[in-house]
């Protein structure tokens, strides 16, 4: 484990009167699978949505490998090193699935370019097939988006999120709405994942979230409940209360 | 499906020997329009069809390849033509100078307009524009001095004009089409450089998910108040085109009517498509033709039949032809 790669200093976020998080330090290293879990309403997503910049929060400081990334707009977020999928499947529906992630993959490069052709920057296309590869659609690749299967379309929205090479990757849920073969084999691309970098994930399925992480943060209320090993969290009390007895018809 | 790894031909799926010829959309576009005065009932027609094709072209940067829907597009038509109007007929500007001196100051009106609406999003957007184009048309109402007011800008006749030394008579109308045609072509190299371009890339994922092109890093309201000029711009060369086939410039051009127009010919011709605006724009000045020599209730007419369009065809004349080939993809 190489050093700290994210630090969350005392964040918070109010929506009106309304406390969705409140007072969160904890801080990632570089280079392994995270798991962040909680009931519905535990501010997962809230937290989720502040790393990758689409909230700020009300209170806290962020802190990316020493920089405070407070008050900078989300589309710079990807640019610093950090990106992420979406719970609810997030693509370009009516571009093909190359095009998906090649247009990921450029904006790291050329936003405002209106006069070379984009087919002629093939460094580009190359590394949307290796993203495409690495998450097995490249023999996709010419499809419009919208015509994936459910669990394809997951996969790209990871592929999306891979091709800026982040060096911090949060992944929403990435195994909702996905039946058991899909799931099995979205935890096998996200320990491939896990092998390169560092990812931090939002699931609910806690077989699959202790079997598969490192480190498991658990949210409740909006407050940090537990953060361990996924065997200190199994029998941490307080866990089991809140969460684990009353999802073990689900998870 | 094979699975190439080179960056070859990627960025468009492959294509039938139709779709490669598909491909060359400018030059193709160009051979089309260079006939156009022969397949057409009138010359004057033909000249129409050029020039609301370019004014349409550009909208449909805007609406068609970005998603925005604008209903004020008129303001940048009629800006092209009222600058090149004043520039010729007030300060003495040579014709060929007018027109990038109106294409300028037209794209900065834009800019002024566009950093205003495109803060908003949805119907607010399509609000904003229109009025805002509708403050647009009062100020050209107002400032007669400048542009005649009511009566339309007049008094800047082009009639002799000289190409690379040799003189050209504007007056007469096959002279007049093909000097006209060429800043069509132009502006439709210029329409394809940017759809090819990185750029185009931006604007279309930003049509497809505002949100996912906001988080894959792109400076969303950035893009597309730069795609709200280039649109701009490219429509306010067919208002410059207007302007020098017509001598006068009316005031109707800024109405919002003229904006309404410009957003049924993309829908009849197919948004979203390259030359779909040309053909949009021949469909309803012909309906406009054939059917106002029988009745003066013309435009119910052509009302029923956008409704048809819009219900049956969502994808226009072209985006439906192109569809029936096998060649949607391409989009020519």
């Amino acid at each position: 484990m190489s050093g700290e790669l994210l630090r969350a200093e005392g964040i918070g976020k109010h929506f009106g009167g309304f406390v969705a998080l409140e007072g969160i330090t904890v801080s990632f290293a570089a280079g392994q699978l995270t798991s962040i879990i909680g009931p519905n309403g535990a501010g997962k997503s809230t937290f989720f949505n502040i790393l990758s910049g689409a909230l700020t929060p009300t209170s806290g400081k962020l802190h990316f490998r020493g920089r405070v990334l407070n008050g900078l707009p989300q589309h710079r977020f990807v640019h610093q090193g950090i990106s992420r999928s979406y719970q609810i499947t997030n693509i370009f529906p009516d571009l093909s699935v190359h095009e998906n992630v090649r247009v990921a993959a450029q904006a790291l490069t050329v936003s405002y370019d209106i006069w070379r052709n984009r087919a002629r920057l093939t460094e580009l296309n190359a590394r949307a097939d290796a993203a495409l590869d690495a998450v097995g659609l490249l023999g996709r690749r010419a499809e419009l988006a919208k015509f994936l299967s459910h669990g394809q379309q997951r996969a790209l929205e990871i592929a999306i999120a891979l091709v800026s090479e982040p060096e911090l990757l949060l992944l929403d849920e990435p195994t909702a709405g996905m039946g058991p073969e899909e799931t099995k084999d979205m935890v096998a691309l996200l320990e491939r994942l896990a092998e390169k970098r560092t990812v931090l994930l939002v699931e609910h399925k806690m077989k699959m979230v202790l079997g598969l992480s490192k480190r498991v943060v658990v949210l409740h209320h909006g407050r940090l409940l537990a953060d361990g090993a996924p065997d200190e969290i199994r029998s941490n009390p307080e866990v089991r209360r809140v969460y684990l007895g009353q999802s073990e018809g689900y998870g | 499906m094979t699975s190439p790894s080179s960056g070859e031909a990627v960025a468009k799926p492959p294509s039938s020997g139709l779709g490669r010829l598909l491909d060359q959309r400018v030059l193709l576009s160009i051979a089309v329009l260079a006939v156009l005065p022969w397949l057409l009932p009138s010359q004057a027609l033909a000249v129409n069809v050029l020039i609301y094709g370019v004014v349409v072209m550009g909208y449909n940067l805007l609406f068609g390849y970005t998603g925005l829907l604008s209903f004020g597009q008129a303001a940048f038509f009629g800006a092209g033509a009222y600058f090149t109007g004043i520039a010729i007929g007030r300060y003495g500007v040579p014709w060929f100078a007018a027109v990038p001196i109106a294409v300028l100051l037209s794209t900065g009106l834009a800019a002024a307009i566009g950093i205003v609406s495109t803060r908003t999003r949805g119907i607010y957007f399509s609000m904003v524009t229109l009025a805002l184009a509708q403050l647009v048309y009062y100020v050209a109402l107002q400032a007669s001095s400048f542009t005649g007011g009511e009566n339309g800008l007049r008094g800047f006749t082009v009639d002799r004009i000289s190409l690379f030394g040799l003189p050209v008579n504007f007056l007469d109308p096959v002279n007049k089409y093909y000097v006209l045609m060429a800043f069509a072509a132009l502006a439709m190299w210029f329409q394809s450089r940017i759809l090819n371009s990185p750029f185009g890339a931006v604007i279309e994922a930003i049509r497809e998910n505002e949100q996912r092109a906001r988080a894959c890093g792109y400076d969303v309201e950035r893009s597309k108040l730069i795609v709200f000029m280039l649109s701009g711009a490219i429509s306010s060369l067919g208002g410059c085109m207007l302007a020098l086939h017509l001598s006068i410039v009316p005031l109707d051009i800024l109405h919002y009517q003229t904006s309404g127009m410009i957003v049924m010919m993309v829908l009849l011709g197919g948004a979203r498509s390259f030359f779909g605006p040309f053909v949009g724009a021949a469909a309803f000045l012909i309906l406009e033709d054939v059917i106002s020599v029988w009745t003066p209730h013309w435009q119910l007419f052509v009302g029923a039949i956008f409704v048809l369009f819009v219900l049956f065809l969502p994808k226009g004349i072209w985006g439906t032809l192109l569809d029936t080939l096998g060649v949607g993809k391409a989009r020519p």
